[in-house]
């Protein structure tokens, strides 16, 4: 059972906004180099929202993360949380961030840990020890309190890592793919914990490049690719944009040769890792599939109807698989 | 087979570990040429002994011997303190001599009393009432007293040939005056007082405290460390101390790396603590971590080698505290010049040991050439050593450590500034 974070109010006294987004990012471009890893992207997090970023690794999620915490300079753009410039210290106090590594310190313990990064926020005192058991609490680590981090389990230290990111409380917490390398068990208690927050309010960005997730947490996804957000809505939307009323028949035929290929791109399919799929308005258009392959001498394997999910969406969009 | 295949995977490895090939190659021969230069491998800058000459004699003798010392390539004599400001300063005496001794601004100081012209050699028994003349020591110098008595004997065969003849016409007159048999009982009385001293004397040294064995009757004191019980604990205290202080400064600020590594940097960086309060909480707790090292070597120094602790704790704490400091910023830099934990191991024991070896922490500066000794002003082993020493050998007042606290904090300032630049990495992307 996954405890409440928040009792009332947040501790800190902000002198951000309560009228504006709690995230407004506008034009924001940022390169390494020649690679121009945020392409233009302007967004806004409405309150109380969990927003997905979705995209494949080195999509630019994480450096647009990184941009609204002030660990990346971006070359243009701005950044504004709850109306205050990003690299201000109300806009520091309002956000919260869970990195995508465990930036924690493994020769200190649970509770140790919290404190410290407490403080960093410059919390002390009652109101530090209160969080810091709240924050145990949520991440139901309360009974390891005193164990070092080192000798935790992973999915122990995934908990303890969203925790730290917590301490102070923030209105808005940027979520770095919180999931990385956890077993389905703790991911299920990680998801637990997410939902918990949201149902409290939390205004939140999730970056995954696990549908799943997007669909499980999210109220509305922002696909990227190659560092701009390709589409922006909710699950439904996305599905509806991209794929209206039709459905998708996913297909394998043994030998997936270039003469499967060039079939399959001839009758308006893709082929993807050995599989094919063809989007069709109504399922009666699959006879007609199976009689064409049957006549062009393919051998069928199995094929199955689905309805579009966000993979398909993000396949039909950049025409790559969601995970390359 | 299977051997080549082990030796051609390590090959690879240590050449893409230029840590390691550094480690290797670089530091044997580094050492090496520092050990050559030091030990006398260059002729030319073999070290040179200061020494204070005073001669309240002034007579033809003692500049006879003066003279003589300063035509010794291997010493270098000092009559009169170095011009301040330009302003000639006045001639040592022998109050001042032993001052300068105790600030350690030479090993060791000769003092000519008067009436030593009258009867400056002797050959047999000591008068008791014959001016001796005084070899002031400074006795964390064990070998330049030893050269300079040595000399000095040297000299005075040389330099004064005529001293000698005349010294030896009138011993002639005194034990063998018309050689009656009377006479040649005495020089052989003389003599066998002569061969007995010789024979029975061994442990009366030419400069023994006892004074007047040899051609010139010398009579040495400890102005320096007389009282100790074990006079270079203090300074192997220091410089030991001070290196492994180096070592440990670096390895701390190496956190730094690590917390980069793992991400946590990032995530402190993103809180309220901007890069500037980071590395200054850094330096402070590297430098508390070094001031405790220096505490527990010097308490080990007073419970197990009688070390003079209690008795200069103000001037050990401002020594420890500007020399913690020192250090601390020092291990910041070379934590922000590296970008691994492999790169600080390899760095920090190359420059380490190279700063130690020529700053003192290994031998004495005073035992290296000239040249040596300067470039030890570089280091922070030597100006911290210097610091301890003033206050555990010569027990100088904490206000004669100025020299050394300027210099320490100095190097704090410049090594952390330029640590704070190369920190600019790890601030944004």
């Amino acid at each position: 059972m996954v405890e409440t974070l928040q009792e009332t109010a947040p501790l800190a006294s902000f002198t951000t906004s309560t009228s504006s987004p709690p995230l407004r990012i506008e034009g924001l471009v940022k390169r390494f180099g020649q690679v121009t890893a945020v392409d233009g992207i302007t967004l806004e997090l409405r309150t109380g929202e969990c927003l997905g970023l979705l995209g494949p690794n080195g999509a630019g999620k994480s450096t647009l993360i990184r941009s609204i915490v002030g660990r990346v300079i971006p070359d243009a753009g701005t950044i504004q949380v709850f109306g205050a410039p990003a690299d201000s210290t109300p806009a520091r106090n309002a956000l919260g961030w869970i990195p995508q590594e465990l930036a924690l310190y493994p020769r200190l313990t649970c509770r140790e840990n919290l404190q410290s990064f407490g403080r960093y926020h410059g919390m002390s005192g009652t109101p530090l020890e209160q969080a810091v058991d709240r924050c145990l609490g949520w991440a139901t680590l309360t009974d390891r309190s005193e164990e070092l981090v080192r000798n935790l389990s992973g999915g122990m230290k995934r908990r303890l890592n969203m925790a730290a990111g917590l301490i102070h409380q923030p209105r808005l917490v940027l979520m770095d793919e919180p999931t990385v390398g956890v077993d389905p068990q703790s991911r299920n208690h990680i998801f637990e914990m997410i939902e918990k927050l949201r149902d409290e309010g939390m205004s939140i960005i999730y970056t995954t490049h696990y549908m799943e997730e997007a669909e499980r947490l999210c109220d509305r996804v922002a696909v990227v690719d190659h560092g701009k957000i390709i589409a922006l809505g909710t699950n439904a939307e996305l599905v509806r944009d991209a794929f209206g009323s039709r459905s998708q028949v996913l297909a394998r035929f043994a030998g997936a040769d270039e003469r499967v290929t060039a079939w399959v791109v001839q009758h308006g399919g893709q082929a993807v890792d050995g599989a094919t799929q063809f989007t069709i308005e109504h399922p009666t258009e699959i006879a007609g599939l199976l009689e064409d392959s049957a006549k062009a001498g393919l051998e069928l394997l199995d094929i199955s109807l689905r309805k579009p999910n966000l993979e398909s969406v993000f396949l039909h969009l950049t025409g790559r698989e969601l995970r390359d | 087979m299977m051997i080549l295949a082990i030796i051609r995977t390590a090959l690879v490895a240590l050449k893409r570990d230029r840590g390691a090939l550094a480690l290797s190659f670089v530091l044997p021969v580094v050492f090496f040429s520092i050990f050559a230069v030091i030990f006398g491998g260059r002729r030319d800058t073999t070290p040179k002994i200061s020494v204070i000459v005073v001669d309240e004699d002034q007579t033809r003798a003692s500049q006879r011997l003066v003279k003589g010392l300063e035509s010794e390539g291997s010493l270098v004599v000092k009559t009169r303190p170095a011009p301040a400001k330009g302003v000639e300063q006045a001639d040592y005496t022998a109050a001042t001599a032993e001052v300068a001794v105790k600030e350690g601004k030479a090993p060791v100081a000769l003092i000519i009393p008067h009436g030593f012209g009258e009867s400056p050699i002797s050959f047999g028994a000591t008068d008791a009432n014959r001016p001796t003349i005084q070899l002031l020591e400074d006795n964390s110098d064990m070998i330049a007293p030893q050269m300079v008595a040595g000399l000095l004997q040297k000299v005075a065969m040389t330099a004064m040939p005529d001293v000698m003849a005349e010294q030896g016409s009138r011993y002639f007159d005194q034990f063998a005056g018309g050689l009656t048999r009377e006479q040649q009982d005495r020089v052989d009385a003389s003599l066998r007082a002569l061969r007995e001293r010789q024979d029975g004397g061994a442990g009366t040294s030419a400069s023994g405290n006892g004074g007047g064995g040899g051609i010139v009757a010398v009579s040495s004191r400890a102005v320096v460390g007389e009282n100790k019980d074990n006079p270079m604990v203090s300074f192997y205290a220091a410089a030991i101390g001070v290196m492994f202080l180096l070592f440990t400064a670096s390895g701390a600020a190496g956190a730094l790396l690590d917390e980069s590594e793992s991400g946590t940097l990032d995530r402190v960086l993103a809180s309220r603590v901007t890069m500037t309060s980071l590395m200054l909480g850094k330096l402070a707790y590297n430098s508390v971590l070094a001031f405790s090292q220096l505490v527990i070597m010097f308490l080990w120094g007073w419970a197990v080698f009688k070390l003079d602790f209690w008795s200069h704790i103000p001037g050990f704490v401002v020594m420890g505290v500007f020399t913690s400091v020192a250090v601390a910023s020092f291990g910041l830099l070379l934590a922000s010049i590296c970008k691994t934990r492999a790169q600080l191991g390899a760095l920090s024991t190359l420059v380490i040991l190279v700063m130690s070896s020529i700053g003192g922490s290994m031998f004495p500066r005073f035992l290296m050439p000239e040249s040596m000794q300067k470039a030890g002003l570089l280091t922070i082993n030597a100006w911290a050593i210097d610091g301890f020493t003033k206050i555990f050998w010569r027990d100088e007042p904490i206000s004669h450590l100025w020299p050394q606290v300027l210099v320490l904090t100095g190097i704090a300032v410049v090594l952390f500034a330029i640590a704070r630049r190369m920190a600019r990495r790890w601030e944004y992307a």
